[in-house]
């Protein structure tokens, strides 16, 4: 059924009796053309590309709890497209268009919402640092605009502009950056997949793969039986590197811990997504009226997803430390995400050394806002054998090769990306 | 203005203080209450049943609790900058003057205009906004988006910087418990008197938990005075601490627990130099919650009219407040506990209009209580209420069997059963386990250490309660002398299930975010089955009672439609905190100015003396340069500061650079391992600069090093650097290198630095400087490194190193004598014209020098990108050496540095514009760099800069453009050899 | 979290800093382009219990080898690294 205010209309009529099911409820087929593993944003991403653009349908998307239970459903709903090095900078804004087109594409309101980010700087080294990024940017095509104080404090006052330990001197803002829904966008795909044949089934964890003579992957071992696939897709950030164990494959990736945190619902109060630049803080309001917001990672790895108060109270002081007002605000809840930490903090798109095995993994903090973007290109890798230009240098071997993307310049230490 | 009389008080009773009457004003009107009250409490005192309104629909509420899982009755507390949004009435403390409003309602409370909401609701049901308002797409955030943001949201925050302080504090203990009702009194007891260290935290002011309202009898007195004996016992054992106003919110990793202390919330505001709240960080070996249990609504149509609420609130407000929240109370129940009410009610000479018991089987006791009393007992389920902003009218009744009753009353009260507080033991993913008996969940794992006792344990009796505590108390003590148990009798306890009663109307689950039994239903319809897809779908259980009051009775129904058990369907994971907590809280002290230690300089007094601009450099504040009368800008100034060095001589306090000091035989065999060049080989006596590399092969830090006696150099890293490199530096030494006999120490406090530069160096240190000391330059040449006595008899370290690209030393003294070193500096200098120059001139010569700093050292280039690939041995190993060779890293097209001038002498230069070639259009396929490091080189009289440029050394003599479309500028530039000035470093070396 | 340094006794989490995995060891000098990468980049990545290098800055400054549950974060040994200690007395 497709979603208006006039189906909702009619729908309410009935008492929303005659609502069918947001993505049908799939059992596993004997065989698919592609396998994806992992039932999160990217994967389902993934399927709807393959159905849509590729005209690959015979797709099952496995996921071991309930859609969305992994990172898609514990970030903080940033998108944005401000990246400084080639390979990030084209990639994340492909995404970005596509984010811009989202809603209509899968006829679901994610929300998405383009209220702009800021990257506050607090130094002229910071700013030359966005400069450079900034105009990276802009020579990719790419809305940037550095502002100077003057139009910081025009555009959020009540920041701590007269007694801050490190005084905000200006921003790189990207109007179009932003926030959406971050359920929605899994709902949203999940929908729109399912509408276009791909079998979503949830509750089936992959416990092993099935190879042939060569070593070829030819499917699936499942909680619920085998499954065999054409090919198969991991997008299971958080876990890539207990799934690739399964194929004999170590990555160059941890697992980390970051934390997030939401206050109670206010009254609009913060008008963009911003980044303090002199602390681990990042902050953006929900259209509930909860200010959402967070820090660095916790820097240990870990499979918990919770973390420790040490990181807790660093970004509470970052908060503050922006912008006092925000005081006698409470912290409603907080949580824990597992991310996929990669060597140099950038993500992985890529075939493995192992025959039909397609990896998507390594996004560090990147995953939601890459969620549309990385569901494109990782369907074209699955659908042609060769990657996208978006993403052609997010291969496996840079490591190897030493073509490294790494934003932040600290090497293959993974906890400080 | 005239106080209201307290029309709901009654004439005695209650732990309220009858002598310290208190004015407080709510929506602008002014009533009375007594100390004792909450805010609920004297607003019920006064009458008052419309306290809030709901998030999406803005129906009327009242209040529904009196505790901390309140979902209705919010409101902002305070005024100005201590404005409190979304604060429980039933939690604050009312005190003298206190103001609060309602919230998320316009233009008034009673005459809400947003309440056309519910006009709509049959399509604003749960997650219609995912199916509409996105047509045409601009419109999202132009018009729904801020519409749909403007209704949200509850209260508003201050909007402006907390006035209030907020500190933070460790406290360490062998038994933490959480509540003080008999479970945790009795475990207080028990381990307390075992000598254990105990913390015990209440979230209440007063202390006895339900005790306070239930009463009861314990070891044959009254629970009053047990209280009392017991508070006072505790208050007796030295190793026992009670914190009251402070709720334990959190349990991390290795026995830490989070806890907030409202210190003075109770008060208008702080004391002068007090604090709002404390978090504590309690670290316990054992912990004991006996947090209790909440009793949990039942979902009918109506539930949420103001005047219905939780039966066991309406006996704390009657028995611990005095207060009647009704005067002809209906009650709906379906467990024997609700039954107290009617006690209690009757007790306060309240009228019982029915009980409405869902049970079949109702004792003959409360029947015989009921004929004497004169009220119905009803065996059936409330299925509507009749009634309205000004409360409770009439409920409806659909008896067992078919037949319909109504009843009138001005209130009703509701038990559904009880859940046991399972958050803390739940926040590390364990999942509570059902249990049939009282149809909820109870904890099942719990984190490492902690037990629950008591009604959080699922134990509702009173005796049970104490008996669980006063165990759990005795095996966390694990020492002996524990003494006697409290002993007291159990009451019965039966229920029958009952969730939900089907109906027409709307019947809230989730009174806050306006989550109704249909919506679950609709939910399942469309997929939403998990628990989380619930959660998330509906938003059940998000708001800030965090579906205290909700979650359960969310599944429950959801098992119902779905067909499932009630364990099978699950629950979702608790998150901490257990109850919201001031994000100003978990900040403490570190705001403002305070937000990170700041780090000063030797100098730094006597630099702010001179009228320094100091910047910040990581922790440390620096001289930036030091402004003279007359000069019109920053320029000026730096520019004066260049002209002095090159002309004759200036100083710069270096001393932020980390210095390490590292000794041991095996101490040049180390630094050759860790830097690309050879230490080893350097002669005593001298310094050599050294790069080190990253294991990955990119360049890590760089810095000199002098060889001070055979077994001992000195290390300096770059100021940005010295913390990690010193990790690193002793991650070398013990995991990588242990066989190697070497030892580092930090000394980066320990020594105050200046860089003294410009020709008349000599002069000057001669005037400082022991004449015994041969600075000439074959007794001090380029590069040497030795000790020398000052005049007045301190030793300093002198090394002949040049940053500026003069003749240069760098003079280390202990940093006890920093000052006193520049002060002689000065006068000494006088007569030379010394200046003292800032880091921005150290910036402009080094530039000039074409030395790489911070900007162009920025992880991601290699020793030759900085042109220093001569430097890298290839005669030993060293950290970074493999990887240094890999393809990519030894590219033949990496980006290089090369200086840059613009063609335009009078031109600007800015850091950050990109270079594209000079007959291309910009664009990513022909972006080859960019410009790192830019100033005003007083010495050429123009703009220079360092840029980054593809194969940027076989260029030089190029014309390119830089482009800097952030800044609206695209100009010409020359690439040029890095280094502008004296090339062949003949100043440095004279 | 807290550490039981074997110098300081038992410390909050925030005075230790982390490296990672203790497993892999750096290949001696002479090493070859592939140990080094596999040393510097590849994880094995335990959900479960750990070796790993953590750094107690914030005391001793001594780097210890410290088993940890990544699934629970529960510790379950702490030990000083090789190199730990004062200066070798007599080779």
């Amino acid at each position: 059924m497709k979603y208006s205010i006039f189906s909702l209309a009619r729908a309410a009529f009935s008492g929303h009796k005659n609502w069918q099911r947001t993505w049908r409820d799939a059992s596993p087929k004997d065989h698919y053309d592609v396998v994806i593993i992992g039932g999160g944003g990217h994967g389902l991403a993934t399927a709807w590309f393959l159905a849509s653009e590729y005209g690959i349908r015979n797709v099952a998307v496995l996921e071991k709890g309930w859609i969305g239970s992994g990172n898609a459903g514990r970030n903080t709903t940033i998108i944005r497209s401000n990246y400084g090095l080639p390979g990030n900078t084209g990639f994340y804004e492909l995404s970005m268009k596509l984010w811009e087109r989202m809603e209509q594409d899968l006829n679901y309101n994610t929300m998405v919402s383009q209220r702009g980010v800021i990257n506050l700087y607090h130094s002229d080294a910071q700013r030359d640092a966005y400069a450079r990024r900034g105009n990276t940017m802009r020579i990719n095509g790419i809305d940037a605009e550095l502002l100077d104080l003057a139009a910081v404090k025009k555009m959020m006052p009540f920041l701590n502009f007269d007694n801050a330990r490190f005084p905000v001197q200006g921003g790189l803002l990207q109007r179009r950056g932003g926030t959406a829904r971050h359920d929605a966008v899994v709902w949203g795909y999940a929908h729109a997949a399912s509408a276009l044949g791909v079998d979503i089934i949830q509750n089936c964890e992959v416990t092993g793969f099935s190879r042939d003579a060569n070593g070829k992957v030819t499917g699936v071992e499942t909680s619920r039986g085998t499954i065999g696939a054409g090919k198969v897709g991991m997008a299971v950030a958080g876990s890539s590197s207990r799934v690739a164990a399964m194929a004999g494959l170590r990555l160059p990736i941890e697992s980390h811990v970051l934390q997030a945190f939401v206050s109670e619902a206010i009254k609009p109060l913060i008008p963009n997504v911003m980044t303090f630049g002199a602390g681990h803080f990042y902050v953006s309001q929900s259209d509930k009226g909860g200010l959402v917001f967070g820090g660095d990672i916790d820097g240990y790895n870990s499979y918990a997803q919770r973390g420790n108060m040490p990181v807790m109270e660093d970004v509470c002081e970052g908060g503050m430390a922006l912008m006092p007002m925000i005081g006698r605000v409470r912290l409603l809840r907080q949580w824990g995400g597992i991310m996929d930490m990669s060597m140099d903090g950038s993500p992985i798109i890529d075939k493995t050394p192992v025959d039909g095995l397609y990896l998507n993994a390594g996004w560090c903090y990147g995953g939601f806002k890459a969620t549309p973007g990385s569901g494109l290109v990782f369907a074209h890798l699955l659908a042609r054998n060769e990657p996208h230009k978006e993403a052609a240098r997010f291969r496996l071997d840079r490591f190897r090769r030493g073509a490294m993307i790494d934003e932040k310049g600290v090497g293959a230490q993974p906890n400080l990306h | 203005m005239v106080s209201h009389a307290q029309t709901h008080r009654l004439a005695s009773g209650g732990l309220i203080d009858r002598s310290a009457p208190l004015n407080f004003r709510f929506d602008g009107k002014t009533f009375a209450g007594f100390q004792g009250d909450t805010l609920a409490s004297a607003l019920i005192a006064n009458g008052v049943k419309l306290v809030g309104r709901s998030f999406k629909y803005h129906r009327p509420r009242g209040i529904l609790t009196s505790g901390s899982e309140e979902p209705n009755a919010l409101v902002e507390l305070r005024t100005g900058a201590r404005r409190e949004p979304n604060t429980k009435a039933t939690t604050a403390e009312l005190y003298d003057g206190l103001e609060a409003a309602s919230q998320n309602r316009w233009p008034s409370l009673r005459h809400d205009l947003m309440a056309v909401n519910q006009l709509f609701s049959p399509i604003f049901v749960a997650g219609f906004y995912y199916k509409t308002f996105m047509w045409p797409a601009k419109f999202w955030e132009a018009i729904y988006e801020p519409a749909i943001r403007r209704a949200a949201g509850l209260g508003r925050a201050a909007g402006v910087a907390d006035p209030d302080h907020y500190d933070k504090a460790w406290a360490h203990c062998d038994v933490l418990i959480a509540g003080s009702g008999p479970a945790g009194l009795a475990a207080a007891l028990a381990s307390g008197r075992s000598g254990a260290r105990v913390i015990l935290c209440e979230e209440d002011f007063a202390l006895g938990g339900r005790l306070l309202a239930d009463g009861g009898t314990i070891d044959g007195m009254p629970a009053a005075e047990w209280i009392s004996r017991t508070l006072a016992e505790l208050a007796s054992l030295p190793n026992v601490r009670i914190m009251n106003r402070t709720t334990l919110f959190g349990v991390y990793d290795g026995g830490t627990y989070g806890a907030i202390e409202r210190v003075n919330d109770h008060l208008p505001s702080p004391p002068e130099h007090q604090v709002r709240q404390r978090l504590w960080r309690i670290v316990a070996k054992r912990s004991i919650v006996a947090a209790g249990a909440i009793e949990r609504p039942i979902v009918f149509a109506g539930n949420d009219t103001p005047g219905v609420m939780m039966a066991s609130a309406m006996r704390t407000y009657v028995e611990r407040y005095a207060v009647t929240p009704a005067k002809r109370i209906a009650l709906f129940i379906n467990n024997e506990d609700g039954w107290r009410t009617v006690e209690t009610a009757l007790g306060a000479g309240l009228q019982i209009a029915a009980v409405v018991d869902a049970r079949p089987d109702v004792s003959a006791a409360h029947r015989a209580l009921a004929a004497k009393a004169g009220f119905p007992v009803l065996n059936g389920f409330v299925s509507g209420v009749d009634g309205g902003k000004d409360g409770v009218r009439k409920i409806s009744v659909a008896l067992v069997g078919g037949a319909r009753a109504e009843v009138e009353a001005d209130g009703l009260g509701v038990s559904g059963g009880w859940n046991p507080a399972v958050g803390l033991t739940s926040y590390h993913r364990g999942r509570p386990k059902w249990q049939d008996d009282i149809s909820a969940f109870v904890p099942d794992s719990a984190p490492p250490g902690m037990v629950a006792a008591g009604a959080a344990n699922g134990a509702f009796g009173l005796g049970a309660c104490l008996r669980q505590g006063f165990a759990a108390g005795v095996a966390a003590a694990q020492t002996a002398g524990h003494g006697v148990p409290p002993v007291a009798d159990d009451e019965a306890f039966s229920l029958t299930p009952l969730w939900h009663v089907a109906g027409k109307g709307k019947a809230f689950v989730d009174y806050q975010h306006d989550v109704t039994a249909s919506d679950i239903e609709l939910a399942q319809r469309e997929g939403f089955e998990s628990v989380e897809h619930l959660k998330r779908y509906t938003t059940l259980g998000m708001a800030t009672d965090q579906g205290k009051t909700s979650n359960v009775a969310g599944l429950a129904i959801m098992a119902a439609v779905s067909g499932k058990s009630i364990p099978e369907t699950g629950t979702t994971i608790y998150r901490p905190p257990y109850v919201p907590v001031a994000i100003g809280a978990f900040a403490g002290h570190h705001r403002d100015e305070n937000f990170h230690a700041t780090r000063l300089t030797p100098s730094h007094h006597w630099a702010a003396e001179q009228g320094a601009v100091f910047v910040d450099t990581g922790l440390w504040k620096r001289a930036q340069w030091y402004p003279r009368a007359g000069e019109k800008d920053w320029l000026e100034s730096v520019t004066r500061e260049v002209k002095a060095v090159r002309g004759g001589v200036g100083f710069c306090d270096v001393s932020t650079l980390g210095k390490i000091d590292v000794h041991g035989p095996d101490a040049g065999a180390f630094l050759d391992r860790v830097y690309i060049n050879t230490f080893s080989s350097l002669a005593v006596g001298k310094a050599r600069y050294g790069l080190m590399l990253r294991e990955d092969g990119m360049v890590y830090d760089d810095g000199t090093t002098s060889r001070l006696a055979e077994d001992h150099y000195f290390l300096t890293t770059t100021t940005a650097k010295a913390g990690p490199v010193m990790q690193h530096l002793e991650f070398c030494r013990q995991v990588l290198f242990p066989e190697l006999d070497v030892q580092l120490t930090s000394v980066s406090d320990q020594w105050a630095q200046f860089s003294i530069a410009g020709p008349k160096t000599r002069d000057l240190l001669g005037e400082i400087v022991e004449p015994v000391a041969d600075l000439s330059n074959e007794g001090f040449p380029f590069m040497g490194a030795r000790e020398v006595p000052l005049r007045g008899g301190i030793m300093a370290r002198l090394f002949r190193i040049s940053f500026s690209g003069e003749m240069a030393f760098e003079i280390s003294v202990p940093a006890r004598y920093g000052d006193a070193l520049v002060r002689n500096l000065m006068l000494a200098g006088k007569q030379f014209g010394v200046t003292p120059y800032g880091t921005e001139a150290l910036g402009v010569m080094r530039i000039e020098k074409g030395h790489v700093a911070g900007p162009e050292l920025n992880g991601a280039t290699t020793a030759a990108d900085l042109g220093l690939g001569k430097m890298m041995s290839t005669k030993k190993d060293f950290i970074g050496r493999v990887m240094a060779g890999r393809e990519a890293l030894v590219a033949p097209d990496r980006q290089v540095v090369v200086g840059i001038k613009p063609t335009d002498k009078t031109r600007r230069l800015r850091s950050g514009a990109h270079i594209i070639p000079k007959a291309e259009i910009p664009g990513p396929d022909h972006d080859q760099g960019y410009v790192t490091s830019v100033c005003f080189s007083p010495t050429l009289d123009q703009w220079i800069g360092l840029a980054l440029v593809e194969r940027g050394r076989e260029r030089i003599g190029e014309i390119v453009h830089a482009h800097d479309p952030l800044r609206g500028e695209n100009y010409d530039v020359e690439l040029c050899n890095p280094v502008f000035y004296d090339p062949d470093g003949g100043r440095q070396r004279g | 979290m807290r550490i039981v340094c074997p110098f300081c006794g038992e410390r909050e989490l925030g005075e230790f800093t982390y490296l990672g995995d203790a497993k892999p060891v750096r290949p001696s000098a002479g090493g070859s382009e592939h140990d080094v990468f596999d040393y510097l980049y590849l994880r094995d990545n335990v959900a479960g219990a750990m070796s790993e290098h953590w750094y107690h800055g914030g005391g001793c400054r001594a780097w210890l080898k410290i088993t940890r549950n990544t699934l629970t974060h529960e510790i379950s040994s702490v030990e000083p690294a090789a190199g730990v200690g004062a200066a070798k007395v007599g080779g």
